[in-house]
């Protein structure tokens, strides 16, 4: 049978988009296994498996052509996201349990690819920090990069206390709310806070690295410039003001951005076409509300960081924002003739 | 506590003023559920439902009388939206009042027709012309497929016609692809 | 100075593949051995046949007269024989038939008396009658009545009369062609329409991949020296060449789906058609050629000019198509319609005859779900949200789709060309809106339906009590007589009935009318005067009718069982 017009298209395909998604997280990678060490790529490899196997098994259970469907790339995106948001000395069944829920639960359950109201991923992040806070908040320490002592702690049942300590961000959100110790944000960060070392030693390459991709993605025009925009720049006022108002209480826009998932959140979770706001005012709106929830959660919450709550809790309104921001259509704009 | 109760009745108090105000100022004339089940059922007046029109089948499923599922012309469609506008469950076709067909209209075969105009006057829709012992025809734009002109004809000269394809009223097709064309 | 020009949203760029076909001057086409012209070429109702099997025709007489004013004449292409007026294969996407004239050309080509339309001196209602007449549709490929189109407006007077030479289509290049070629006629037509319509300025814009074109038709527009005539060169991009979208780039102004362009002071009529009316009013020749590409999978594509009936084929066939032909398509790559064989005509509407192979047009990867990653939206120069309304299509829900402005949508297929999931998203749109629009035509038959319904439950009740009128008038009339007769018989006047006769005289009355109704039932008054062949007819049909009323009374108790 042959098709209607158009009778020819441009070469375009989700697979091409999917790993070019993937190709733009590498520089993040790169600084992710410098200053983490390799523990991380045992982890990516964890969950792509994971991911493939649940999709397989879930596209089969449904009657979909699974070759077909599995070869689009989309599942590894879910599975590298759950892999660098988590700490990388997470215990291997964490990763493989988070990712089978995303793909399960939150892809396969909701209608598969492009039917998800949630971010996978972020789905399994909310869900395993409720289930695991103790695991979910313990990061190697900047700079112990012994490969065997990580794979001891993914594969083997000792932790080793002395290697392990909190984000930045969940050091300095302890170290503020403790009854006790009452100090400031720049004491608990250090002083003379230089690059190398705004959003804890090392994070701030990360995240360069995921700007650096990210940028790519927007050069790519498989991302536009409005959700990144607006996360940064909303996540830059919010901080900036608060710091403004009390220096001593709240960190400023620097580690803001620099700190954590921010950057990530910004170029690869944030701009899920899927699960986000479509129209170009939506997006803007949608990335600034998780930038402004991020920054809430960070600030007042109980949890070491905000991007998976506050993508989630957006992930929510978009409807809403998407049906109240449809663009005017040819003709019906405002302020034209009668 | 008397506090209490004084908000309490003065809130009383004013939202039934506004309820009250509100019954007067937007009275709807007439039975609008009437008039919106009559709008979603096909008009062909065919009796087919048990009524002698749609509009008192409209009365009928309103009051409760009915059920939505009576009404072979509007087919599992019209069930659907019936079922949505008064929010009952949607249920199939009853087998008793008849089944779905394709639209037809009624054509008299002008050979046998002897001019009884006994179709003239079952017609509900007046889409029959003639007079008596003057040959009839059937306007086909304006017939409505209901068959009520079937049963009085004494020489069964009316046949239904379903109402072909053509360039002006095709459609275009559901999309359809077979998604194991490479799968695998 | 330099025309300002403006930018529309979305659009893609596509490969053109234009070349090839512009090479070589338009050819003629050798008069087939039979033209197959459909009736029904334009927007609007379908023409009455007015020509029967078995009559010569001349070249351009009228063969199907325009039904109602939204519609337009059709005319016999070359002199001939009308072999049939019967239902061929339509060059339409659905495979169906309709009503057409065949034609049997007698190699004479004799034309009718052709009388240029004295158009200055008549008013506009007469210019109007003449295009229709004449059979002048839009040849952009809309075959929109032009007639209907050449009105100054609410004003009095048009802003800008767009003439539309983008041509934006890939492979598609008869206009280019024809503004190379027969500009002068393009121009001479853009100032007649800039006459009728009152325009200010008339601008004629043609995408900048066509430098050739520009040239030539500012040489023609030089030549005819009508200050109000501009040659814009304006951007190519795919669909620059959209009615809309060239107002848009030109004038600024976006005339919304629906409204009458006129109304925002604008008006756009494509160059071919510019050149039809041109040679509707001033030669008096009505519409019975156009200028074809074809081009695709063929070996020699090129520009020529085709009578309306020529099977495609036979045209085809000049340009040698390619063994691996596997599809003809009418219009170009990105909107045009898939033929249901190469034996169907061209028509008004058929600027391109695109011979496709799996080759040129690969079949499409499988489609893939929707990721809502936003390209289509990027793409659309409607600025619409095409995939929120695949969604709506895709899942039925038609008052969504519309309340999305699915009608908006002018299927130019930018949405479903960068489709990263490959979905064709257009067919979705014509889907839902043929859907649409069929349930549009069940609801005014249904409208209509109730109306005639409730007039009939009024007009038998209304007879009822016309009926109960009447007899209560009669019944108090009789008993009124009975009242004076009894009065009489208890005063007994000398000569007067007796209640008993006046009784007896209205059932005599009564009784002789109801025989006097029963004769004239007994003869029809159109049985009076017969020939005895008719007497014999009538005869042999009652004796028929009584046969089958026969066989019918047995027959039913069978039926009823």
């Amino acid at each position: 049978m042959l098709n209607n017009s158009p009778f020819f298209r441009q070469p375009a395909s989700v697979r091409s988009v999917m790993l070019r998604t993937l190709a733009a997280l590498l520089p993040g990678i790169a600084g992710y296994v410098w200053f983490f060490g390799p523990a991380v790529l045992v982890q990516l490899a964890l969950a792509s498996a994971t991911a493939l196997a649940a999709e397989a098994l879930m596209l089969r259970v449904r009657g979909r052509p699974v070759w077909l469907f599995l070869s689009d790339g989309s599942v590894l995106v879910t599975a590298w996201l759950i892999a660098l948001t988590f700490p990388p000395i997470v215990p291997w069944w964490l990763i493989v349990a988070a990712t089978a829920f995303a793909v399960v639960v939150a892809k396969h359950l909701y209608g598969g690819l492009g039917q998800n109201p949630f971010n996978p991923a972020m789905v399994a992040f909310c869900v395993m920090i409720v289930a695991y806070p103790q695991l979910m908040s313990q990061w190697p320490a900047v700079g112990f990069t012994d490969f065997a002592a990580q794979m001891q702690m993914v594969f083997g049942e000792r932790r080793i206390d002395a290697v392990v300590m909190a984000t930045p961000l969940d050091f300095l959100r302890t170290q503020l709310h403790t009854e006790e110790a009452r100090e400031t944000v720049s004491a608990i960060l250090g002083a003379g806070a230089t690059f190398g070392n705004i959003g804890g030693k090392g994070w701030e390459w990360i995240a360069g690295g995921y700007l650096l991709g990210g940028l790519w993605l927007v050069q790519q025009r498989i991302i536009t410039w409005h959700i990144p925009a607006a996360f940064l720049a909303t996540l830059v006022v919010v901080s900036g003001l608060a710091q403004f108002a009390d220096a001593s209480r709240y960190a400023g826009p620097l580690f803001h951005t620099l700190t954590g998932g921010a950057m990530l959140g910004a170029f690869f979770i944030a701009t899920d076409p899927v699960s986000g706001a479509t129209t170009p005012r939506g997006k803007l709106i949608f990335a600034a509300g998780i930038a402004l929830l991020t920054w809430v959660i960070r600030t007042f919450g109980a949890y070491p960081d905000g991007i998976a709550f506050a993508t989630l809790l957006m992930n929510i309104c978009v409807p809403l924002i998407d049906m109240w921001t449809q663009p005017p259509v040819f003709g019906h704009k405002k302020g034209g003739p009668p | 506590m008397l506090a209490a109760l004084l908000v309490m009745a003065v809130g009383a108090l004013v939202l039934g003023a506004a309820l009250g105000y509100a019954s007067v100022r937007f009275k709807v004339e007439g039975d609008p559920l009437v008039e919106k089940i009559d709008a979603i059922l096909p008009q062909t007046q065919c009796g087919q439902c048990g009524y002698p029109g749609c509009k008192p089948y409209a009365q009928a499923v309103a009051k409760g009388e009915a059920d939505i599922n009576q009404c072979p012309p509007g087919g599992e469609e019209g069930i659907r939206k019936l079922a949505d506008l008064l929010g009952r469950e949607f249920k199939p076709l009853s087998a008793e009042h008849g089944v779905e067909k394709p639209k037809s209209v009624a054509v008299i075969d002008e050979n046998l027709c002897i001019g009884c105009t006994l179709c003239i006057q079952a017609c509900p829709v007046d889409a029959i012309v003639g007079a008596a012992k003057q040959m009839h025809t059937v306007v086909s734009a304006q017939c409505t497929g209901c068959e009520l002109c079937l049963p009085p004809c004494p020489v069964d000269c009316i046949v239904m016609q379903p109402v072909g394809e053509d360039v002006e009223n095709w459609k275009w097709k559901y999309p359809v692809f077979t998604l194991h064309r490479r799968a695998g | 100075m330099l025309q300002k020009l403006f930018r529309f949203h979305g659009g893609v760029k596509p490969a053109y593949h234009k070349e090839p076909s512009i090479r070589e001057p338009i050819g003629a086409v050798p008069m087939p051995g039979e033209l197959v012209i459909p009736l029904h070429q334009s927007i609007g109702g379908p023409p009455h046949p007015l020509v029967k099997a078995g009559e010569r025709v001349l070249k351009g007489q009228p063969i199907g007269a325009p039904d109602g004013n939204v519609s337009s004449s059709v005319h016999a292409s070359t002199s001939g024989r009308v072999k049939a007026v019967e239902m061929r294969l339509a060059p339409h996407s659905s495979g169906l038939a309709a009503l057409s004239v065949v034609l049997e050309p007698d190699g004479l080509d004799e034309w009718i008396e052709r009388r240029p339309v004295p158009w200055r001196d008549l008013p506009s209602s007469g210019v109007r009658d003449a295009l229709r007449d004449a059979g002048v549709v839009g040849l952009g490929g809309a075959v929109f009545p032009s007639h209907l189109k050449v009105n100054p407006g609410k004003d009095g007077k048009l802003d800008t009369l767009v003439i539309n030479g983008a041509e934006c289509e890939p492979f598609i290049t008869c206009d280019d062609a024809q503004m190379r070629e027969r500009g002068e006629r393009i121009v001479r037509g853009a100032a007649i329409l800039g006459d009728l319509t009152r325009a200010e300025r008339i601008l004629i814009g043609i995408e900048d991949n066509k430098p050739e074109a520009v040239a030539a038709m500012e040489r023609y527009a030089a030549a005819v020296g009508d200050p109000r005539i501009r040659i814009v060169a304006v951007p190519t991009r795919y669909p620059a060449g959209g009615a809309k979208q060239l107002i848009r780039v030109l004038t600024g102004i976006e005339v919304p789906h629906g409204q009458r362009s006129t109304d925002y002071g604008v008006q756009c009529f494509n160059t071919g058609t510019s050149l039809a009316v041109f040679e509707a009013l001033e030669l008096g020749q009505p519409l019975i050629s156009r200028i074809v590409t074809v081009a695709g999978n063929v070996a020699r594509p090129r520009n020529y000019e085709v009578p309306f009936g020529t099977p495609m084929r036979h045209v085809i066939d000049l340009c040698g198509a390619l063994p691996d032909t596997d599809r003809v398509i009418m219009g170009g790559p990105m909107m045009g319609y898939l033929m249901p064989a190469d034996t169907v005509p061209v028509v008004k509407a058929t600027n391109c005859i695109l011979v496709g192979s799996a080759r040129l047009f690969p079949p499409p990867p499988p489609e893939m779900p929707c990721i809502r990653c936003g390209e289509c939206a990027k793409a659309c120069p409607a600025d619409l949200q095409p995939f929120e309304l695949y969604w709506f299509a895709k899942a039925k829900i038609f008052g969504k789709a519309q309340e999305y402005k699915l009608f908006d949508c002018i299927e130019c297929g930018c949405c479903a060309y960068v489709c990263p999931s490959r979905i064709p998203l257009v067919d979705y749109y014509r889907f839902a809106k043929s859907e649409i629009w069929a349930r549009e035509r069940e609801k005014s038959a249904a409208d209509e339906a109730r109306e005639r319904y409730e007039f009939r439950l009024h007009r038998e009740e209304r007879e009822k009590q016309e009926k109960a009128a009447k007899l209560a008038a009669k019944a108090a009339a009789t008993r009124e007589k009975l009242a004076a007769a009894k009065e009489g018989d208890a005063a007994p006047a000398p000569g007067a009935p007796s209640a008993e006769e006046a009784k007896k005289a209205l059932i005599a009355a009564a009784l002789e009318k109801a025989k006097a109704q029963k004769a004239a039932v007994g003869t029809p008054a159109n049985t009076d005067h017969l020939t005895p062949d008719q007497q014999a007819q009538v005869a042999e049909i009652e004796a028929r009718r009584a046969h089958l009323k026969e066989v019918a009374q047995s027959v039913r108790p069978k039926d009823d069982e």
